[in-house]
């Protein structure tokens, strides 16, 4: 629990918030581990968690027909993955595989908005730093579309 | 030693209107071809001419905002008028140019450039504004790292004989760029010519060596006196006076350079037709562009140069589109290249004042009022930086990705 | 000729010794001289002007080690009708040169500290001198990170190459695609991204950064969040060149002249223009 707690408080994810936040977070997560290939989520399950990734490599993939898994994004070591816990129906819109070995943090999405909406506060520093991703995840998205590489790039 | 040489060849002599063929013939004798503004198709523009009779004497013009026209005033003056469509880079910076000559052989082809014989001309009739754009022509072509061969080789042959203005066309603002309505430096020999009652002459002023050579295959000319120094300058200044338009170039850099985002441009672009006519015509304006051609059997082919405009979609296209897709920008781009990015490229303005871009554009769209609308409207955008150099070293602490 | 100024615009003649297709969209052609024995000096970020037999003339950035001048480098991309027919020539077959023009990598400057490379695409080719000196100058200079966007893993240019720059040469190298299908495992998404958890020291560090427009627009405001002031960032710009020698107008960029006040530029010197819209 301590390694957990000294994990999350330096995370940039997390930086500047409160002890006592930390602590909640903390009271939601446990550490998990990851073989190489093995799925860390599916599209369609349902979304109980988000990650810390403490190390290792995760491709987030559709399945094409024809193609196969087409890979979208990969996160590495100190990245977050997963929000789709915070929105009904709690369901993963991609998949995630591990690519190496990976060591992470799983934080429990139903016990995450119980506590966000126990305490608006908490929830707002919460929902603060998950948009912060999402916006930068859509920026990249925007510039892949671009395809700004492409032969008219 | 160099200001006695300079002082002792700027003599002001006077070359009677009567006498002037003495004086093209002195020309011809020295192996020169004379260029000079000719009546053709109802304008004043540069070709050959023989004697004086091909001058267009008698004529004159009257020009304003996209309009342009000549006639007989009645009088005898030689260059009672100003400058037409053709700017003398026709003769220096070629509208088209071969640039080398391809055959394929064995091995693959071989390069031949074209030997140019080209002849020593006499420019007669260069407006001090058109003394003022070869100049700045010189500067891009002959005094760059790279020197523009096929420039030099005409411009070394050619002698400059400027002819002041004692009068303005209507788009005239040559004062204001400091180029006009008198030559100052840069030509061989300068006229000005003089008509008061019956006297009809030229006080001509030899500018360098080359010039005063010219005058040695014709009798002695008197020098001009004091009272005809004054009447020259006299005339000149009533000229200056005369200029109906001008362009304050207090901070003109800042002014292009903080207004790249300005409704001016887009308000032009709703009249320019983007033809380029202005281009053309401007005698400081140089770009090029590149054509290969080759002949039906594919053994030949030709590199020719040929002047470009920044008007068109093409000028600046690079794979998957152009940079300037749209008319108010290269509006934009022409203008502020003109009178502020020569500055840095050139360390002078590219304007000489000549108004030609004013009489050809066929809407008349005039550079001096565009420039005052963008000096009365001065309100630079803010362009917001997205700069972000606090909390560098808290959110980037994460470690490395690259192991 | 009846002076004796050499003319800038006339090719000299070189015969193509190797072609190597990279993707298969670009390739790789090395050129000796038609006479004589090749005494090609260039810095890294210059480019010649390469002609081919009627059909035209294109700038085309040297991608070859400056440190070999018996034989000049040119990696490119097939996008329009002169690299088209380049692509079709073979070996043996001839082409024009002149060159090379450009203003260089500052790798003088770069001497002692960190280096930033970042590259998009077919980007990476005026770059490759620039790591290939690097690997010759090793000690001279501190961390080395070579940061690759482009599209797939089947458009990753000189790959094999990149992995001996990692292994052997101590640079680290991160590629990222914006999209994978098949075995990659490699990073996916934007190279803009991966600046912010490079490691290099931000106070004494210089960015070298090549690629098309918007990925280099976002990855100088990346560079400027880790602290790398405005004027340790240098660009590299394309734009339209008929002459390569400041005279014929097309390439101008603001009051620069691409062709020989560009094409690698000090950031600081052109930031304005990068915010105007078709300037």
């Amino acid at each position: 629990m301590e390694t957990l707690q000294k994990f999350l408080a330096e995370h940039q994810f997390l930086s500047d918030m409160s002890p006592e936040f930390i602590e909640q977070i903390v009271g939601c997560s446990r550490n998990v581990h990851f073989a190489p290939g093995e799925f860390i989520c599916r599209e369609g399950r349902d979304a109980d968690n988000f990650y810390f990734i403490r190390e290792g490599k995760v491709a987030l993939d559709i399945h094409m027909p024809q193609v196969g898994p087409v890979t979208i994004m990969t996160l590495d070591n100190d990245q977050v993955l997963g929000w789709s816990w915070l929105f009904p129906p709690y369901r993963w819109h991609f998949n995630a595989q591990a690519k190496t070995e990976v060591r992470a943090i799983a934080v429990d999405g139903a016990c995450m908005r119980g506590k966000c909406s126990g305490d608006h506060l908490f929830g707002y520093e919460i929902l603060k730093r998950f948009s912060r991703i999402l916006a930068e995840r859509l920026h990249s998205t925007r510039l892949q579309l671009m395809d700004v590489y492409s032969a008219n790039g | 030693m160099m200001e006695n040489k300079k002082k002792k060849h700027k003599k002001h002599l006077v070359l009677p209107a009567q006498e002037f063929d003495v004086f093209l013939n002195a020309l011809h004798e020295a192996a020169y071809e004379i260029i000079a503004p000719t009546v053709q198709d109802q304008a004043v523009v540069l070709d050959q001419i023989d004697k004086s009779a091909d001058l267009p004497i008698g004529w004159t013009d009257a020009q304003r905002e996209g309009s342009y026209h000549i006639f007989k005033n009645g009088e005898r003056s030689f260059f009672n008028f100003n400058v037409g469509p053709h700017a003398w880079k026709k003769y220096l910076h070629l509208a088209e140019l071969l640039l080398f000559t391809a055959k394929t052989n064995s091995s693959g082809f071989k390069t031949f450039e074209p030997i140019e014989n080209v002849p020593k001309r006499a420019f007669l009739g260069v407006r001090p504004c058109e003394v003022a754009a070869i100049q700045k022509q010189d500067k891009i072509f002959l005094q760059g790292n790279y020197v523009d061969t096929a420039y030099k080789l005409r411009r070394d042959n050619a002698l400059i004989i400027a002819v002041n203005c004692g009068r303005v066309s209507g788009n005239c603002f040559c004062a204001s760029m400091e180029t006009g309505p008198q030559a100052r430096s840069g030509f061989d020999l300068c006229l000005t010519e003089i008509r008061q009652d019956e006297r009809h002459v030229f006080i001509l002023e030899i500018g360098n060596e080359r010039g005063k050579n010219v005058l040695a295959g014709m009798p002695a000319l008197e020098e001009a006196t004091e009272q005809d120094i004054a009447l020259m300058f006299g005339l000149q200044e009533e000229a200056r006076k005369k200029m109906g338009k001008d362009v304050d170039t207090t901070d003109i850099q800042a002014l292009f350079y903080d207004n790249y985002e300005h409704s001016v441009w887009n308000e032009i672009a709703t009249r320019c037709m983007n033809c380029g006519n202005c281009t053309l015509v401007c005698p400081t304006c140089f770009c090029t562009n590149i054509d290969d051609v080759t002949d039906l059997t594919g053994a030949e082919a030709e590199r020719w140069r040929r002047w470009d405009s920044c008007f068109t979609m093409d000028f600046s296209y690079i794979h998957g589109g152009s940079i300037r897709p749209s008319a108010e920008n290269r509006y934009r781009h022409w203008i502020t290249h003109k009178f502020a990015a020569w500055h840095d490229q050139f360390d002078e303005s590219g304007c000489v004042g000549c108004g030609r871009c004013i009489t050809w554009c066929p809407v008349g769209i005039d550079v001096t009022q565009e420039i005052r609308k963008l000096q009365k409207t001065n309100s630079p955008v803010e362009i917001q930086r997205v700069v972000n150099h606090g909390n560098t070293a808290k959110i980037f602490s994460g470690t490395s990705i690259l192991k | 000729m009846n002076n004796q100024y050499a003319n800038p615009m006339l090719p000299l003649n070189h015969n193509i010794a190797r072609i190597k297709s990279e993707t298969k969209d670009t390739f790789t052609l090395e050129l000796q001289p038609s006479r004589g024995v090749s005494d090609f000096k260039f810095a890294p970020g210059q480019f010649n002007m390469l002609y081919i037999y009627g059909v035209g003339e294109i700038p085309v950035s040297i991608s070859g080690d400056p440190c070999c001048n018996d034989k000049i480098i040119h990696t490119t991309r097939v996008v329009g009708a002169v690299t088209k027919a380049m692509r079709k020539l073979q070996i043996g077959d001839q082409l024009g040169v002149r060159g090379p023009f450009g203003n260089p990598w500052p790798l003088a400057q770069a001497k002692g500290k960190d280096v930033v490379i970042v590259a998009g695409g077919i980007g990476l080719a005026p770059l490759r001198p620039v790591v290939n000196y690097i690997i010759a100058n090793r000690n001279a200079f501190g961390h080395v990170v070579m940061l690759y966007g482009t599209r797939s893993p089947q458009d990753v240019l000189f790959s094999r190459e990149i992995q001996n720059w990692r292994k052997k040469h101590q640079i680290e190298t991160c590629i990222t695609v914006d999209r994978a299908a098949g075995d990659w495992d490699g990073n996916v998404g934007v190279v803009t991204k991966l600046v912010a958890r490079a490691p290099f020291n931000p106070y004494n560090a210089i960015a070298m950064a090549c690629g098309p427009e918007v990925m280099m627009r976002f990855t100088i405001q990346e560079l400027q969040k880790r602290g790398i002031p405005d004027d340790q960032i240098y660009v590299s710009t394309e734009r339209n060149m008929k002459c390569g020698i400041g005279l014929c107008g097309h390439c101008q960029f603001g009051a620069e002249f691409v062709c020989k006040d560009g094409p690698v530029f000090r950031y600081d010197r052109i930031a304005k223009l990068y915010d105007v819209w078709e300037v």
